[in-house]
């Protein structure tokens, strides 16, 4: 079975800046748990941003589930989801409607989209705003219906940035819930956050990525061991210092 | 195909959801052409049909006064002239404050000795001619060639065009009465009797006739009312004015996320791209409808004439989809490289209102200087504005504006490439 991420020696910059990423190789198994953590700067968005294609590379290779992403077929782009950390839909449009469009463009067709979109609003709570313009949303709800967005084609990996930042404990507990439920059925969660309580909850698997390298990833449990920490925000400060960073 | 449906439908519910927006694309430009459509109607009532209000003052001291009398009966019968005010007034400055009071923008003053002089050089040109026909030595002095000017006050707010029409309509006049004094003395040296009326009006009175044809290609078209230029001026104008809620449409999709998001998706962005033009040639179709609308059914019980629309109705929803694509190419451009909303409707209203301009819009092309003649080729609204003037006031065919057609969709096919080109360097293709 191909690994759900396979990177091999991969280098970026951005135009006439100093190397984002230098040399890095990371493998995400299938049916991973898996959480990336660094500071700021540390290119998390940055690799988070070559492995959804959305930044092209010209040194190394970043393969999603076995196909190669630079020069890819859009088709790849099922294969995937992604729940960016900013609001991505349309404030305008209901919930629904939402849905229906993002569902659209993921290639379902029009019974799938419908069955679909009362399952997620059913499985997130959003039955009772399915008709309501989401930019008057709560920031719980919004964080939802962005979720809801990027799972509406069953991806088989799904990128999370910072899914659950300003929420409350409830929706946070609700949302690493269903995520749960998504990694039971096969979905394979890449996640990025600065809630490092929350990643013990959610990650089986840790990486850290400091100045464009990877200078950790083992399991969860392994790491604390092996440092000695009860939690990963003292293994964190142990390998990242506590100096300021950008 | 259901991408792209569900693409349109999306864009169709946002836009009907921003009524700033549609106020914009929809009242504004109705508005517009209500205001600007009934105040151009004046002037061209004013220069077509009505006649132009004067002071008249005439001083002349003659006891007779015949010649001035004569020269304000044919002012009258000139047709282009009504006689508002007659004084006697003091002196000029009392003639300044009445056309002030009265807000009467020409005046004119015959001179004191106008009668006096038109019979004195009437006298003079029969004497030096018969001395011509005799073959005498012509030794007569100046003596009534001189003649006092009439003085033409007018405001200062008169189009030179006009002012020089009106002095050329005077001139006109005053030609007349002298002719028909010079003829008077003459026909009274030669055959030493008064002219008959009939023989005068004969000599003076015959003109050659001029009629005025408007040269359309069709033949059918009377002459140009402000309807006819405004409706399609107005119509292009607001087409390109979409631009406000199709550009910051576009950056606010940008900064949103949503364009991003829609990256990740495995169908094309083009097609999200190609949702944007149909859905807005389809306002832009909508908006002419309505301003067409406008000028054939409600212009006529506001008291403008109505519009008619070109014979070649083909040739006329072809115009108006080319100009709907270019408005909507040209805001797609501002969209893709405006950053923020305030950039796109900055720049984007700005550059309208400069292309209008430069484009024969606000000032007609044939008064515009030189350089700026070559310069409005470069904007499409010209193009626009000619494909239409071509329909609406030539009555022309297809055939007759492709020469107008062709350099519109050149454009409208560059601002697609420009556009394109931005997204791809912005990575969103």
């Amino acid at each position: 079975m191909d690994a759900a991420i396979q990177i091999s020696g991969l280098s970026f910059r951005y135009q006439a800046q100093e190397p984002v990423l230098d040399q890095l190789d990371l493998t995400i198994e299938a049916g991973e748990r898996f959480g990336l953590f660094g500071p700021n700067g540390a290119g998390k968005t940055t690799l988070m941003g070559l492995m959804t294609g959305l930044l092209p590379y010209k040194t190394g290779s970043v393969k999603l589930l076995g196909y190669e992403l630079r020069g890819r077929d859009r088709k790849i782009n099922s294969l995937f989801g992604l729940v960016p950390q900013d609001f991505s839909f349309y404030p305008e449009l209901s919930t629904e409607e939402n849905l229906q469009f993002f569902g659209a463009w993921a290639g379902l067709n029009k019974k799938e989209i419908k069955e679909k979109t009362n399952e997620l609003l059913s499985v997130l709570s959003l039955e009772k705003v399915r008709t309501k313009a989401v930019g008057k949303f709560s920031g719980g709800m919004k964080r939802r219906v962005n979720l809801a967005i990027a799972v509406m084609h069953e991806p088989r990996v799904l990128f999370l940035d910072e899914p659950t930042v300003g929420v409350d404990v409830q929706t946070r507990h609700a949302i690493i819930h269903y995520l749960k439920q998504l990694n039971q059925h096969g979905t394979t969660l890449i996640y990025t956050s600065h809630q490092l309580h929350e990643a013990e909850d959610l990650c089986t698997r840790v990486a850290m990525i400091d100045e464009g390298k990877i200078i950790i990833n083992d399991t969860l449990t392994n790491l604390l061991h092996q440092h000695k920490q009860d939690g990963l925000e003292g293994l964190f400060l142990e390998l990242t210092g506590r100096a300021y960073r950008s | 195909m259901f991408r792209l449906w569900s693409t349109i439908i999306k864009d169709l519910r946002i836009l009907t959801r921003d009524k700033v927006g549609l106020t914009l694309m929809f009242l504004m430009p109705v508005v517009l052409t209500i205001v600007i459509t009934s105040v151009q109607n004046g002037t061209f009532e004013m220069v077509n049909n009505n006649k132009v209000a004067i002071i008249l003052d005439n001083r002349d001291a003659d006891t007779s006064a015949s010649a001035s009398r004569e020269l304000v009966k044919t002012i009258e019968d000139a047709g282009m002239f009504t006689i508002a005010e007659r004084g006697p007034y003091k002196n000029e400055q009392e003639v300044r404050d009445q056309m002030y009071k009265k807000e009467i923008l020409v005046a004119v003053v015959i001179p004191p000795t106008y009668s006096r002089d038109v019979m004195a050089r009437a006298q003079s040109v029969a004497r030096k001619a018969l001395k011509d026909i005799s073959g005498e030595n012509n030794t007569a002095s100046g003596e009534g060639d001189s003649l006092a000017p009439l003085q033409l006050l007018y405001h200062p707010t008169l189009q030179l065009s006009f002012r020089r029409s009106i002095e050329g309509a005077l001139g006109s006049v005053l030609q007349v009465v002298q002719s028909k004094y010079i003829v008077k003395s003459l026909y009274k040296a030669i055959n030493e009797e008064n002219i008959p009326d009939s023989v005068e009006s004969q000599i003076v009175g015959q003109q050659t006739e001029i009629i005025p044809v408007a040269v359309s290609r069709d033949g059918n078209r009377g002459n140009p009312n402000a309807t006819q230029h405004n409706i399609p001026a107005w119509t292009v104008f607001a087409m390109f004015f979409i631009v406000i809620s199709l550009g910051s449409s576009i950056v606010r999709e940008k900064r949103s996320g949503s364009f991003l998001r829609l990256r990740t998706l495995p169908t094309h962005f083009g097609v999200a791209m190609v949702s944007k033009q149909i859905t807005y040639i389809l306002i832009t179709l909508l908006q002419a409808v309505v301003i067409f609308g406008l000028g054939i059914f409600l212009f006529p019980h506001i008291g403008l004439p109505a519009l008619i629309l070109p014979g070649d109705i083909t040739a006329l929803v072809l115009v108006t989809l080319l100009c709907g694509w270019c408005a909507t190419s040209f805001a797609i451009c501002v969209g893709v490289y405006a950053n923020t909303q305030e950039q796109a409707n900055g720049f984007g209203a700005v550059s309208i209102v400069l292309l209008a301009a430069i484009g024969g819009l606000l000032v007609p092309s044939f008064a515009m200087p030189e350089g700026f003649r070559y310069i409005m080729k470069l904007s499409p609204l010209h193009w626009c504005m000619e494909a239409y003037y071509g329909l609406f006031l030539e009555g022309g065919k297809l055939g007759d504006i492709l020469m107008n057609i062709i350099p519109l969709l050149v454009i409208t096919l560059a601002f697609q490439v420009v556009a394109w080109w931005g997204l791809k360097r912005k990575r969103l293709v």
